[in-house]
């Protein structure tokens, strides 16, 4: 991101819409989908930052987000929310694997029109996100705490705001 | 017929980018600036990255409308498009190209799939770190455009004369101005 600020601006925005503004669909919901589809692309940085920031979200349930990531069917969770990462994992593996079926069920538990196009872009943009980290080689610590305290602070603050951090003035 | 109520008569992921703007908004920003914008790659050689990104993903809209793109900067040479997408290695392109295509299409087989080896052949051939980094960003952020674009069942007509204008407007104006009518 730092590298390139001139594409870390719409790439921050994106995320920022999609993850953290005003929706329906809570915070929590939303990043546990990121953190999921990540988990799905076996991208180490970003299914623990998204998992860090979903438990922040969550009241700190971290237990909650490791059971989305192996097992959602039987996580406590909605079964709207279920339903919509069915979506999310078959977008992850393309996106024609959506069927009519799989939107249907998620309508039949309640998921708007908004919700499901929501779900559907923020699987396909964490197919890009969790390529672009791990496609370029990036340094990505094991350090659990780092995640939690930085997942912590942008469940709150937002990513655009914390970009503000690594990225120069006039294009953040 | 799309899985959500998109505003009809908008092809490919202009029916996305109409039924939310808020989110079209960064998602136009992003092609211009890997496509359109200022690099040391030409914009009909990040064209024809995306089009063959967009092939490997088989979506439809993003390959015809990008691959017309790429053909409107390279003299209307479909023929050429055509053959980056079938069997680049053996296309009238620099071996620079060639070796980033290898990255980009690793990139769509997944990140981890980028090995140091592809990425010193990109660099014997003459490629600089930022067009390295561009190349991954372009294969990554097509990995989203068509995702979204078949993730949602748009419609996706089988118009060559509608993707060989788009392709004109695309080349000519970019991606972020007369936001109705362009894809991504």
């Amino acid at each position: 991101m730092a590298f390139r600020p001139e594409t870390a601006k719409p790439l921050n925005e994106l995320v920022e819409i999609l993850l953290h503004a005003p929706n329906s669909l809570t915070p929590g919901e939303r990043e546990l989908i990121a953190t999921y589809v990540s988990s799905e692309n076996d991208c180490y940085y970003c299914q623990t930052i998204h998992g860090a920031i979903a438990a922040a979200s969550l009241d700190g349930d971290e237990a909650l987000v490791k059971k989305v990531k192996v097992d959602f069917e039987n996580a406590d969770i909605s079964p709207k929310l279920k339903a919509l990462l069915v979506i999310a994992g078959q977008v992850q593996k393309g996106g024609k694997h959506v069927t009519a079926e799989h939107v249907a069920k998620a309508r039949a538990q309640g998921a708007t029109d908004i919700e499901i196009h929501d779900t559907v872009l923020i699987a396909a943009a964490f197919c890009m996100y969790n390529r672009y980290v791990d496609g370029l080689g990036t340094f990505q610590p094991r350090d659990e705490d780092m995640y939690r305290e930085r997942g912590k602070r942008v469940a709150r603050e937002g990513y655009v705001t914390v970009s503000k951090e690594y990225l120069p003035a006039t294009v953040s | 017929m799309p899985h959500i109520a998109l505003p009809e008569g908008l092809p490919g992921i202009t029916g996305g980018f109409a039924f939310r703007p808020e989110t079209a908004k960064p998602m136009r920003e992003l092609a211009h600036v890997l496509l359109h914008g200022p690099g040391t790659l030409s914009p009909g050689e990040r064209e024809l990255i995306a089009t063959r990104v967009s092939s490997q993903n088989d979506c439809y809209f993003c390959q015809t409308s990008h691959g017309a793109a790429a053909a409107a900067h390279l003299g209307k040479d479909f023929d050429l498009v055509d053959r980056v997408k079938r069997d680049f290695l053996e296309a009238p392109i620099s071996d620079k190209l060639k070796a980033l295509l290898v990255i980009a299409g690793q990139v769509q087989m997944g990140g981890k799939h980028v090995s140091s080896e592809s990425v010193e052949e990109a660099r014997r051939r003459g490629a600089t770190d930022l067009e390295i980094h561009d190349t991954v960003l372009i294969a990554a952020a097509f990995c989203m455009y068509n995702r979204y674009v078949d993730g949602l069942a748009t419609w996706q007509p089988r118009d060559p004369a509608m993707y060989s204008s788009m392709g004109e407007q695309l080349a000519t104006h970019g991606y972020i101005a007369n936001e109705t009518l362009q894809p991504a």
